[in-house]
């Protein structure tokens, strides 16, 4: 048994490792030896992190120590980018759905039922549906290529899947102890951001992780309400790019590649059990 | 949460009861004529926060665009404006709710909490919904009805063909096989222990923190291509040549191309099924192993007479899920092959018809299509809400 799980995961491994010395390897030997061949010639640089991340150009000293000046592939900017779509993508649906799934659990209101219903309905469907009615919308408003176009698409995305977590968890709380709030005089809204909000902490953990990662790792969205501008392109649009311009560089397409797992890799190492539960959480989404 | 379902509903009746305000709007009795005005105010509620944010953020944005501000400057503003926006709406849209008589309060707060949320959704699935169904019968830029061509495209065109041949290899092979290896190396690392087992799940669950364009660049490499007597750089060819034979351009070749594809989402999604099932076999009970022990079962058989029995329920939700990422598989193709090489799938087809061919009509007949393969889904989620009473 420990023989089999070895070699799968050595198997499993070898993608991710190839990538990451690849990444660390001069140019010249990244396009003409395998990077298994590291062992018998280790020469390690980060001049492909160098200009992966610059913008315009960058220059970089290379293993014959003459300085040389290339063109930067922008991915500090599209890190950056990236950073400014996920953040509030991530923020605004969550208080968004906190708040619908405290309704929907603990209040009385016509037609309750009906719109829960609609909720689940919309859990999976699939948002190839949304993009040409969203994307004709944005182009009235003049609002495609703005940050904004891009976190209230991934809001309405993200919606359908929060609400139904939250809910599940929120309607769980015990009764008691809204009740003896109800009727210490507390309004909704104080029994909201004073009791239910920190009672959900757990449930809000994974589902950030889980729109965190969904918003982070997404090419489709972006690609379509950010399009092609370069200010706002987020990182998988900047890598995709790469593959394109730069397909047979690869020191440069390895290291983009590890610049975009970067922070995901981080969180996943450092909040490992959060990520599992939120990833297992997030599997309901269509 | 099966069981606490009624539980729930008799407390909202017991809030309600507590709560006298609702039981004077209940005596207050209502005409027609009240109870549309009230549901004018409660859309009224419900529209006016995400407006409002819409509105005053749009208006950010345009002015931040004509300054050339430093980009960490922008970004942090409109990170804080985006978020400290929407909150201080909420709070703002209560305060004054709060300030109505007790009759009207009691109707209209809950649209201040569950109406932004309709009304987004109302914006970005439910009415995209019906109006990519209406222009699915329109054509190129959605000015003329043509009846049903669009659909007659989606299924006789070469291409959508080909696209739906390639999906079918997508989700039989790629949810047959991850949920497969999912189960098998959930059975293996069982049977290990402590920190073994967690090094493990981890290493295999690892991709899934990857997103698909990541890994369609670290797979390409994979399957990269240098011509025959050079040094291969990819571990494919490398292993192909050490072996004796000849390297070949891996994802040019079709139908070829398309396996190695799926191989990168197996890659990808096996820790999530290994994850899910390890925890559902964590759950079957010791006796009854032991029962079939006894019984002379051998472990093949408690394997499949007992175990997969048992955990059948969280196999059908792993491949539902998997089933949902292949139908709408995009981003791996688009990294590795672009569609090209005849390896286009419903995904790409999609997106080609809506940006490259500007189709409005062909895109919303092919997004209608994806909706119809969901709907059995959608029906067991339904269904399942059902049961539990809510």
């Amino acid at each position: 048994v420990y023989g089999v799980l070895i070699i799968i995961c050595i198997i499993w491994s070898i993608p991710t490792i190839g990538t990451l010395i690849t990444s660390f390897r001069p140019a010249d030997d990244a396009k003409t030896s395998g990077w298994w061949t590291v062992v018998n010639d280790p020469d390690f640089t980060f001049n492909a992190y160098k200009q992966v991340l610059a913008g315009r150009e960058a220059t970089i000293v290379t293993e014959t120590g003459e300085e040389q000046t290339v063109s930067g592939a922008g991915m500090g900017q599209a890190f950056l980018n990236s950073l400014t779509v996920t953040v509030p993508a991530v923020a605004i649906p969550l208080l968004v759905a906190a708040t619908a799934a405290y309704a929907f659990a603990w209040m009385d209101f016509p037609a309750r039922r009906i719109f829960f219903t609609v909720v689940i309905a919309l859990l999976v469907v699939p948002l190839q549906i949304a993009l040409v009615p969203i994307f004709r919308d944005y182009r009235a408003l003049n609002l495609n290529g703005t940050w904004l176009a891009i976190w209230l698409a991934h809001t309405g995305f993200g919606l359908p899947l929060s609400i139904y977590l939250l809910y599940n968890y929120i309607s769980t709380i015990p009764r008691d102890i809204l009740e003896s709030a109800f009727i210490d005089g507390a309004s909704q809204f104080t029994m909201f951001t004073r009791l239910i909000l920190p009672l959900s902490v757990p449930a809000l953990a994974s589902l950030t992780i889980f729109q965190f990662v969904w918003v982070w790792n997404d090419f489709l969205v972006a690609l379509t309400f950010l399009g092609t501008n370069k200010d706002v392109a987020v990182l998988t649009q900047y890598l995709q790019g790469l593959i394109g311009e730069r397909g047979s560089d690869w020191h440069l397409l390895t290291a983009g590649a590890f610049i975009t797992m970067l922070l995901p890799l981080v969180v996943f190492f450092s909040l490992q059990r959060f990520f599992v539960r939120g990833m297992m959480a997030g599997s309901v989404k269509g | 949460m099966g069981c606490s379902a009624s539980d729930r509903y008799r407390v909202i009746l017991q809030l309600r009861r507590k709560n006298k305000v609702s039981e004077k709007t209940e005596i207050l009795g209502r005409t027609v004529g009240s109870e549309i005005l009230t549901w004018l105010y409660r859309i009224v509620l419900s529209v006016i926060v995400p407006v409002v944010f819409f509105i005053v953020m749009r208006a950010g944005f345009i002015w931040l665009r004509r300054g050339n501000a430093d980009q960490v400057l922008i970004a942090a503003v409109a990170i804080v404006w985006g978020i400290g926006g929407f909150a201080l709406l909420y709070v703002i849209a209560n305060s004054i709710v709060e300030l109505l008589p007790d009759a009207w309060k009691s109707r209209l707060l809950p649209f201040v909490f569950v109406g932004p949320a309709l009304a987004i959704l109302g914006w970005y699935l439910v009415m995209p919904v019906i109006r990519s169904f209406i222009s699915s019968f329109q054509g190129a830029s959605a000015e003329e009805f043509i009846g049903l061509d669009n659909y007659i495209y989606v299924f006789t065109d070469r291409v959508m063909l080909q696209a739906f041949r390639n999906n079918v290899l997508w989700l039989v092979l790629g949810t047959g096989v991850t949920v497969a290896f999912g189960l098998l190396i959930a059975v293996l690392a069982d049977r290990t222990h402590g920190a073994f087992e967690t090094v493990v799940k981890s290493l295999i669950f690892l991709p899934m923190a990857i997103s698909f364009i990541g890994a369609g660049v670290i797979w390409k490499f994979m399957y990269a291509f240098r011509p025959a007597g050079t040094s291969q750089i990819g571990v494919l060819n490398a292993i192909k040549v050490a072996l004796g034979g000849e390297p070949v351009g891996w994802l040019t070749m079709s139908p070829t191309n398309t396996l190695l594809m799926i191989v990168v989402l197996i890659w990808m999604q096996t820790g999530f099924a290994m994850v899910v099932l390890s925890a559902a076999l964590k759950g079957v009970p010791e006796e009854l192993l032991e029962a079939g022990r006894i019984d002379g079962a051998s472990e093949v058989q408690i394997f499949f007479r007992i175990m997969i029995p048992y955990i059948q329920g969280s196999i059908v939700t792993v491949s539902t899920s998997i089933l949902l990422l292949t139908l709408k598989i995009f981003d791996i193709v688009w990294a590795m092959t672009g569609g090209q090489f005849g390896t286009n799938v419903i995904g790409t087809v999609f997106w080609r018809q809506m940006f490259t061919y500007r189709h409005n009509g062909r895109a919303s007949a092919i997004a209608m299509v994806l909706l119809i393969l969901v709907i059995p889904v959608m029906w067991y989620n339904l269904q399942q809400l059902e049961q539990e009473a809510f």
